[in-house]
């Protein structure tokens, strides 16, 4: 079976009037089947503009992108992956099941299997009592639950999320990763997650891939050795191995200097 | 809440008519003048009539002729004439307005060209267009087709409905954020699927106003273009014809004059109804 995502020499430039704004500079990077891999790194390090790429979004400048050993254009088009935003972007005219089942609509799935899955999907995210509710009736968390479910619609095998859990609190942030570690343990999707935060990608990830800013470049791929994903459960964030895996991170992300305690622990 | 609202809607209606009663009541039968000039109107009961003479009025035939209709029934078939020509207007309005705005969305440069045109077209004065739509319209005679004054009229108040149309509706097929647009694009469904599913339905809190104003002014636009066109039946000609017989019977023309506000009130809350079967489309947008 090919790689989920296979990134071949790509570099992404943006053009304005006035300048040249390299965003991601020989970038290569596969992710395989299954995997979970994060991206992490400073505020315009090309996280994002990466998982665009790989969603097909944005186009490269130059190097290929392929997903399941497709163009990422023929990817897109199959429906090879789903894709969550920060933004949980639930359409508010629509129910909750209503949303989840927006993929299969536009692509033409029957009505009574749209239901099935639709139950299954609200099973899956624990929101099966809230099926008829509207998104504006929903917190944050829940919102975000929706989105990762109609994102998992079509049962794909790659899963893109950007920062899907980065405008919630806390608390709710924890457990949607423990939810989404699970998500991933039922589902066997390949996953590539953007993030800001260091636990976060160390407790979620097989391997946090640091980005580095001007020009956008992957600076180090840290891999992380805590299992499978049905082993990432709570017990997981007071283990030391997870803290070693937090720490290398870190160092990778400061280039290998060493810093002081308390740095960003979200 | 509801009953709260009709409460103050009956009482505004009240008030309105307390104070008709106690201008004519209180103020001078000549009205203010100062210098010359009327500042004030005349109160008088050809200038006012009370507003029982006006019901009393609306009770009686139209004039003395035998088997004339009573004043408020002529007045109500003539409203729901018009009504009806307002309606069409309205409807043509609306699918051309929406079919400009759809049009402006899906190439932007149809919007540039568009665009400056539109809101030129709205300001050529009404009875500049009046005849030459007549012309025109008498050009398309055919075996089978015969060119209606009332469709002169039609379109008159269509010219005058689309235009909030097409701005509101424009602007609401581009409210969508450019979350929805990717995520519609990670989809891979062409322009009229992402119309119909995102666009469209995002435009309603956008649509909803723009045809309360759209329904206004075909309303208004029938009015005025009947007496324009010279279209007999409606409340507009109505209205000319009778306020001629005013001095020898004033309270006479302040029928049709509710008339025309009666259809207003009809429009306006034909709108509010297809708003209240929309609502769903109006919830207020949440971001997480």
């Amino acid at each position: 079976m090919s790689a989920a995502v296979t990134v071949t020499g790509v570099n992404k430039t943006f053009a304005s009037k006035k300048q040249t704004t390299i965003a991601l500079e020989a970038v290569d990077l596969e992710v395989a089947a299954g995997e979970f891999v994060s991206l992490i790194g400073p505020s315009g390090c090309g996280k994002s503009t990466l998982l665009r790429l790989i969603a097909d979004l944005d186009a490269p400048t130059s190097g290929t992108v392929q997903v399941f050993g497709k163009s990422a254009k023929q990817a897109r088009l199959d429906q090879d992956y789903g894709i969550a935003f920060q933004q949980a972007g639930l359409l508010p005219w629509r129910t909750v099941r209503e949303n989840i089942e927006l993929p299969l609509q536009l692509h033409r799935v029957a009505a009574s299997a749209r239901r099935a899955r639709g139950d299954e999907l609200l099973a899956l995210i624990g929101l099966g009592e809230f099926g008829d509710r509207y998104p504006d009736q929903l917190s944050g968390g829940m919102q975000q639950r929706v989105a990762i479910a109609r994102a998992l619609a079509e049962s794909p095998k790659l899963l893109l999320m950007d920062e899907p859990f980065g405008a919630l609190d806390e608390m709710t942030r924890e457990r949607m990763q423990t939810e989404l570690a699970r998500i991933c343990a039922d589902t066997g999707a390949a996953v590539v997650f953007v993030t800001h935060s260091i636990p976060e990608a160390v407790f979620l990830s097989d391997r946090v891939v640091v980005m580095s800013p001007r020009p956008g470049r992957i600076r180090e791929i840290v891999p992380i050795t805590l299992g499978g994903a049905q082993e990432r459960t709570e017990g997981l964030r007071e283990d030391a191995a997870f803290f070693a895996g937090v720490s290398a991170v870190r160092e990778a992300l400061h280039g290998g200097t060493p810093t002081a305690l308390g740095v960003d622990n979200r | 809440m509801t009953a709260r609202r009709i409460v103050l809607g009956v009482a505004g209606v009240i008030l309105l008519a307390v104070a008709w009663e106690l201008y004519k009541a209180l103020a001078p039968a000549d009205g203010l003048v100062i210098g010359g000039l009327t500042v004030l109107p005349r109160t008088s009961d050809a200038a006012m009539p009370h507003l029982w003479t006006m019901l009393g009025r609306a009770l009686e035939p139209v004039s003395g002729a035998a088997g004339s209709p009573l004043l408020v029934v002529a007045t109500l078939q003539a409203a729901a004439f018009s009504l009806g020509v307002a309606g069409v207007g309205l409807l043509v309005g609306v699918v051309v307005g929406v079919g400009l705005a759809m049009l402006m969305q899906r190439f932007r440069t149809a919007e540039s060209a568009l665009l400056p045109w539109i809101v030129l077209s709205q300001t050529v004065p009404l009875i500049a267009i009046a005849p030459l739509v007549k012309r025109w319209g008498a050009t398309l005679h055919t075996e089978s087709f015969r060119w209606e004054d009332w469709m002169s009229v039609a379109v008159i108040a269509s010219y005058l409905a689309f235009f909030p149309v097409a701005i509101g509706a424009l602007r609401g097929f581009e409210a969508p954020d450019a979350a929805h647009r990717d995520l519609f694009r990670s989809y891979g469904v062409g322009w009229w699927r992402s119309f119909v599913r995102l666009r469209l339905p995002a435009s309603v809190p956008y649509l909803v106003p723009a045809l309360r104003l759209a329904a206004a002014n075909a309303v208004v636009g029938t009015v005025v273009a009947e007496v324009s066109i010279g279209l007999n039946g409606g409340i507009g000609r109505m209205i000319i014809v009778f306020g001629q017989s005013g001095s020898a019977d004033p309270a006479k023309q302040w029928s049709p004059i509710a008339g025309a506000v009666l259809i207003g009130l009809v429009a306006a809350g034909v709108i509010v109804l297809l708003g209240t079967v929309l609502r769903r489309y109006r919830r207020a947008e949440v971001t997480a």
